[in-house]
């Protein structure tokens, strides 16, 4: 069945698909990941301040995040990213924002809605006790926030962010609505070039389901190995 | 050293926690404060350190209003040292750094002075060999006296300790006791929410007794278990002795 396919144009392209596409498709899961959580983090944070305006101004951007497609947002953030550009730095033209800032931004802006929602559970798992401790030692609210709270609820919480970050690594695939050569934009490119989409795209699934179960087989041991710590 | 005047307090619009609560603790007293659960004696001592909010009256710490809005409250409470019923100590720390972590950030002390200090300290409570393991790693009684530890790393001008030994096994209260004993002689200001009346009346100069809300007694310790003056007193003493 497979006597019509030619599987060695994968071969041919393994440099440019992975040195590449999947490059860029790291970078961009690592880099949102990183912005998501700092930035999910400020919003958790602003959510449980106790100020109503702040935890509802987060609380409404957590549910616009969630009730939008990510594909339209990343789709509307790169057309009106260098507008907003534009109108902020009051230049006369919109600024020229690369594909990959634009989606980098776009997916630090979307994942710290679900990012920060892990993190508020994570902070309100943490006892009161805990931050009443670090007061009464004459640590500051940012201070007991930075030391003693953060630390435990990032700790606990770790397995739920790393496995919401196997989710973003898949959901990277979607710049391909602006024809960036991630990992699958780089296999569609090929793909379309040499007539092979039928290898391109089954190379692509299996390369994204190994990586992504293998991450969440590391996920789980590394949940074993907290619960025993704890 | 503490002055609490007319101090009230609500939760919500209808349970009075405190109810016109004044008294004072000496530089150097020990005062003991107990009563059935629920008379807001945990609640007193935690506002002393303003760690609870109270509405009405006022509470002065070593000339320091605590109640007073432009008052640096980290900077006040890192002079007085608290002990919590359930130790609170940071899990994710270690025996040591859970010693150092105030230490370093809040008084700005060097690594090295904060180390030498916390070793210092852990030995005095016993704990020197502890000092690289992680707080689940102890019992209760030792991480019970490894918070008192902390504490004292801070130099407290006074100490509060709230139930210390309520969730610990019987075998194990008297060895954050003794602790707490040598504290008091050597002349620490303490106030202690505690039911050990062997300890009260080994080490305190006076006893409050409180009931909803309320210090109903507040007494010298002589006076206090030799014939309190309350009906409630009375009762709640005879509750707890007769065993």
């Amino acid at each position: 069945m497979f006597a019509n396919f030619d599987f060695d144009v994968i071969r041919r392209s393994l440099g440019y698909l992975f040195f590449d596409g999947m490059t860029f498709t790291l970078t961009l899961t690592g880099l949102g990941a990183l912005g998501g959580l700092i930035f999910g983090t400020l919003i958790a944070l602003m959510r449980l301040s106790g100020y109503r305006l702040l935890g509802r101004i987060a609380g409404l951007y957590v549910d616009l995040m969630r009730s939008l497609p990510l594909v339209l947002v990343i789709f509307w953030f790169y057309f009106l990213v260098p507008y907003i550009g534009q109108w902020v730095t009051g230049s006369s033209r919109p600024i020229r924002v690369g594909a990959f800032t634009s989606s980098l931004v776009t997916f630090i802006l979307f994942e710290a809605a679900y990012f920060s929602e892990i993190m508020r559970a994570g902070i309100q798992s943490i006892s009161k006790g805990q931050p009443a401790a670090a007061s009464a030692l004459g640590l500051t609210y940012a201070q007991s926030m930075r030391y003693v709270v953060l630390p435990q609820a990032f700790r606990n919480m770790l397995p739920v962010l790393l496995t919401q970050t196997i989710v973003l690594f898949q959901d990277t695939s979607l710049v391909y609505v602006l024809s960036i050569p991630d990992f699958l934009g780089a296999a569609s490119k090929v793909a379309q070039r040499d007539g092979r989409l039928v290898e391109m795209y089954l190379f692509a699934a299996v390369v994204y389901f190994a990586i992504s179960c293998f991450a969440s087989f590391g996920v789980r041991r590394l949940q074993a190995r907290i619960a025993i710590v704890r | 050293m503490i002055e609490i005047s007319h101090v009230d307090k609500w939760y919500g619009p209808s349970f009075q926690a405190l109810r016109d609560c004044t008294t004072s603790v000496a530089k150097g007293e020990v005062v003991v404060v107990c009563g059935p659960s629920g008379s807001g004696k945990s609640t007193l001592i935690k506002c002393v350190n303003a760690l609870e909010p109270f509405q009405a009256g006022e509470i002065i710490l070593d000339g320091i209003k605590v109640n007073d809005p432009k008052t640096d409250l980290p900077k006040l409470r890192a002079r007085v040292g608290m002990v919590f019923q359930h130790f609170e100590l940071f899990p994710h720390l270690k025996i040591i750094e859970n010693l150092c972590l105030a230490q370093e950030k809040v008084l700005g002390r060097s690594h090295d002075e904060a180390m030498a200090k916390a070793a210092k300290l852990l030995d005095r409570v016993g704990l020197k060999d502890h000092a690289r393991k992680y707080p689940a790693e102890l019992s209760g009684g030792q991480q019970q006296r490894v918070a008192i530890a902390r504490a004292l790393a801070m130099d407290p001008i006074a100490m509060l300790f709230d139930e210390p030994t309520s969730a610990l096994d019987p075998e194990m209260i008297s060895e954050v006791l003794d602790v707490m004993v040598d504290l008091a002689r050597e002349g620490m200001t303490m106030m202690v929410v505690t039911h050990e009346m062997g300890f009260a009346s080994k080490v305190a100069h006076r006893v409050i007794f409180m009931d909803q809300g309320e210090i109903v007694e507040d007494a010298l310790k002589t006076d206090f278990f030799g014939s309190p003056r309350s009906d409630r007193a009375q009762k709640f003493l005879s509750k707890i002795l007769s065993h």
